[in-house]
């Protein structure tokens, strides 16, 4: 067999999640096997299991045909197993070949470094790659690109017969990108073989010989790339049915305009992003991560700069240069974060309902009127159905459903009637994910603008009136909601790169 | 409305679970044991007139405490409390002795100044985005250079300030119960501590400084100002050490300029005794209160039984390390 990686029936737990369900996955000497799927699919754990970093809860795993077991990141490497991650891991103080030895630095007597025979041995390296770097580079000094080389190459220097790379063109220039390819061609060339995690379509047809797609943790088919059009990859992707019930999309043609962006941009994260929500409508925003949609909502609510562009508030014009200015224009904005940029985790339900409207509770002399602070924390852990003891129950203890009504509570008592919902479902049970969608409906009912921020597909069509797709910082498509849309079309947008589109076999 | 009151008696007892409370029963705990184990040890130190000197002596470090307790909740800290309260005494000579105005104009010059030099601290941290830690070591040196330029290094008496010496060594309570002499000082303590401690539980300011310790970015984004509530809590905690550099002044009788090094970190060290969290987001006054108490209990406690100087600053130093590490277990444990 020509198989250096072979994992079947591979299976995961996590508390209250079945991550992997009977995965596999296959890795031949010389190719670049891609892995795609939705975020969420069960990618990345299945190769944290193959780089020792979980173990499996079931399944086998061989490398070059033997079973093995990796208890950790170093007994996988030993198996020749080396994993690039997204977020590079340098240390941006140290040069190249510190790096690439990092824990492993040849000696001399008392503990000295062997500087010398350091930098040596990482210049044969990158002889051997073929790369142009100076082992005695500070690598905080070099570009993305470049520092991504150097994790490659101290990947390889394990003598490693897989190499992981987990979204590695993310934040790359179509440059640099190209930089990458060359090596990894190269590489495949010294039978290396190569996992390539991805979102990106066009660079499939680039680099991969074969793909393999996973979908909620299970493992859906293995085709080779050359032979499938694109829309059959997404399809695998998507698959799934949505039987429930189609949304019902109200008549807002005469509903006034809440919110209107006009041209926002800011370097390569938004690049001239113009769209406009109307009072009771939902829009939802579409995209895979890292296409700039949290990076839109937050300079729509001034929590990060913009360097141009306009945003205008029922028909007016509205500077907004901090949070402040966006709160009293009326707008709200729920993070995808709850627990580091929505919620005072240590302190109770009703401080963090009143967190945004304390103002209003307060009297001449700065005191808290406790008792209406009361009354108004009771009233909405009621209306949303806050299950807790109390509204002096510490957040931090609350499930993740019941602080995010928190969350939701604090911007309706804040009277904010434009609201922008950043994965308001994320890290929720399924239960309590219907009655923030529930929610979600009746705010848009009371007249009020919703902007729904989403990486699951099914919530987007199950929500929104209308649906903005972004990729790449730009807006690729503003699409009608309901039927009239389907998954592969949202896909085809979220994919759609501006440049470096010319992937063969394409069809459209 | 009735399920208002069904909910509010289980809220109730998890209010007296909550985790400050619990570490605050613990210290209290700790001064009730030494009280008790010192005055076995020793029959001189439940004496009236030695309580009342442990009281004394708590007096200044627990009002430095209480404003180090304000900055530490938001989650930061400030190195400059001892300097700064000698500064604010030097301001009060400044205007009292050279400028020979009336007593009210003193105490009034060290608070406001007290507050300004918190405003500047503030504006450091929350305008210029200095770590709390580098910006207040800043101010504390500042501050002694300019105690030190004013005085021209000399110390400044209030012996032509009538009734100066009164306000920390003399007795309203005294007065009315001649057999409790406890002095202003510590009367002035606590005044303090329960004002700072209304202000944390009830007020605007106080709900904002547990929130910015809790999650500064959470409050930010529900478009609070958070630069201007931060420089308020330090200039309070700086008003607060005017307080503590009339205290000090008035016990001494003058303002020492040299003083004051070394008073900060016998305040965080009561501070951190006392329960709050060096991470912010949690403490209370009570609880510094009660961390300055056993410090004082502490030295005296030893000073009683004859032990040496050298071996109290030791003690101190096992009981900080030891109340924290009993905190940490806790937390670890839930």
């Amino acid at each position: 067999m020509n198989d250096i990686v072979q994992m079947r029936g591979i299976e995961k737990y996590f508390p209250g999640v079945h991550a992997l369900k009977s995965a596999q996955f296959d890795l031949r000497r010389g190719e670049v096997h891609a892995l795609m799927g939705e975020n969420g699919a069960g990618k990345s754990t299945l190769m944290k299991i193959l780089s020792g970093v979980y173990e499996k809860d079931g399944g086998t795993l061989r490398i070059g045909g033997e079973n093995v077991n990796p208890d950790g990141p170093r007994a996988a490497q030993n198996l020749g197993i080396g994993i690039i991650h997204q977020e590079l891991s340098l240390m941006n103080d140290l040069t190249i070949a510190q790096n690439i030895f990092i824990g492993r630095e040849p000696r001399l007597s008392f503990g000295r470094i062997d500087e010398r025979s350091l930098n040596r041995k990482a210049q044969e390296i990158f002889d051997d790659m073929n790369l142009d770097l100076n082992p005695q580079a500070i690598v905080g000094e070099m570009t993305i690109a470049k520092q991504q080389m150097v994790e490659i190459a101290k990947a390889l220097s394990y003598k490693s017969q897989v190499l992981i790379m987990d979204e590695p063109t993310a934040a790359l220039n179509d440059a640099e990108i190209g930089e990458l390819f060359t090596i990894i061609r190269r590489l495949k060339a010294e039978g290396v073989g190569i996992v390539y995690i991805s979102h990106k379509m066009d660079e499939l047809k680039q680099v991969a010989d074969r793909v393999t797609v996973m979908r909620d943790g299970e493992y859906i088919n293995t085709v080779n790339t050359k032979e499938t059009p694109i829309d059959q990859i997404i399809s695998m992707m998507v698959g799934r049915d949505l039987n429930e019930e189609s949304i019902v999309i109200p008549d807002l043609s005469g509903a006034e305009v809440a919110l209107e962006v006009t041209g926002l941009t800011r370097k390569k994260e938004i690049q001239d992003v113009s769209f406009s929500v109307k009072k009771g409508e939902i829009l939802g925003f579409a995209g895979l991560m890292g296409a700039g949609r949290t990076e839109v909502a937050r300079a729509i609510f001034g929590a990060d700069p913009i360097e141009s562009g306009s945003v205008k508030v029922h028909g007016r014009t509205c500077k907004i240069d901090s949070p402040v200015d966006a709160v009293a224009a009326g707008i709200g904005y729920l993070s995808e974060d709850r627990k580091h940029f929505g919620l005072a985790l240590s302190m109770n339900i009703r401080a963090n309902i009143a967190m945004a409207s304390l103002e209003r509770y307060t009297d001449k002399a700065g005191r808290l009127n406790e008792k209406s602070l009361e009354e108004i924390s009771m009233d909405y852990v009621e209306r949303l159905d806050i299950r807790t003891p109390s509204d002096l129950q510490e957040v931090g203890l609350l499930s993740g459903g019941n602080q995010q009504k928190v969350v939701i509570g604090k911007w309706l008592l804040r009277d904010c009637d434009i609201l922008i919902f950043d994965e308001p479902t994320r890290g929720i049970d399924i239960g309590a994910k219907s009655e923030i969608y529930k929610l979600l409906k009746l705010l848009a009912e009371q007249g009020r603008a919703i902007i729904v921020i989403s990486s699951e597909l099914p919530e987007i069509m199950r929500l929104s009136h209308r649906i903005a797709v972004m990729c790449e910082g730009r807006l690729t498509g503003l699409l009608p909601g309901g039927s009239a849309t389907t998954q592969e079309d949202i896909m085809r947008l979220a994919t759609q790169r501006k440049t470096y589109m010319n992937p063969i076999g394409e069809t459209q | 409305m009735n399920t208002l009151a069904q909910v509010k008696k289980p809220s109730l007892l998890s209010h007296i679970v909550a985790t400050g409370t619990h570490q605050r029963l613990l210290a209290f705990a700790s001064l009730i044991l030494l009280l008790f184990g010192f005055s076995i040890a020793s029959p001189n130190f439940m004496q009236t007139s030695n309580m009342i000197a442990i009281l004394q002596a708590t007096s200044v470090n627990g009002v430095l405490a209480v404003a180090a307790t304000l900055v530490i909740i938001t989650g930061g800290i400030d190195l400059s409390v001892g300097t700064l309260m000698t500064f604010c005494a030097v301001m009060a000579g400044v205007v009292l002795t050279y400028a020979g105005m009336p007593l009210p104009f003193g105490v009034l010059a060290s608070i406001c100044m007290g507050a300004l030099a918190g405003l500047v601290s503030g504006s450091l941290v929350a305008k210029m985005k200095i770590p709390p830690f580098i910006a207040t070591l800043g101010m504390m040196l500042i501050l002694k250079g300019l105690s030190l330029v004013i005085s021209d290094t000399r110390p400044i008496y209030f012996n032509d300030t009538e009734g100066f010496d009164l306000i920390s060594r003399g007795s309203l309570i005294g007065e009315i119960f001649p057999s409790l002499p406890i002095p202003n000082g510590v009367l002035i303590l606590f005044l303090v501590a329960i004002i700072a401690s209304y202000i944390l539980n009830r007020t605007l300011l106080g709900r904002y400084t547990f929130a910015l310790g809790s999650n500064e970015e959470a409050v930010r984004l529900s478009g609070v100002n958070v630069d201007a509530w931060k420089m308020g809590i330090y200039a309070l905690a700086g008003g607060i050490c005017g307080i503590a550099g009339l205290l000090i002044a008035s016990r001494l009788n003058s303002a020492q300029p040299a003083l004051g090094l070394g008073y900060e970190l016998e305040a965080i060290a009561a501070v951190v005794i006392g329960g709050t969290s060096l991470a912010g987001g949690r403490g209370t006054i009570m609880g510094t209160i009660i961390g300055a108490l056993i410090m004082a209990v502490l030295i005296n406690g030893l000073r009683v039984l004859s032990v040496a100087q050298e071996w109290q600053t030791i003690v101190t130093g096992v009981i900080i390390i030891l109340a924290v590490y009993t905190d940490m277990m806790r937390k670890r444990k839930k």
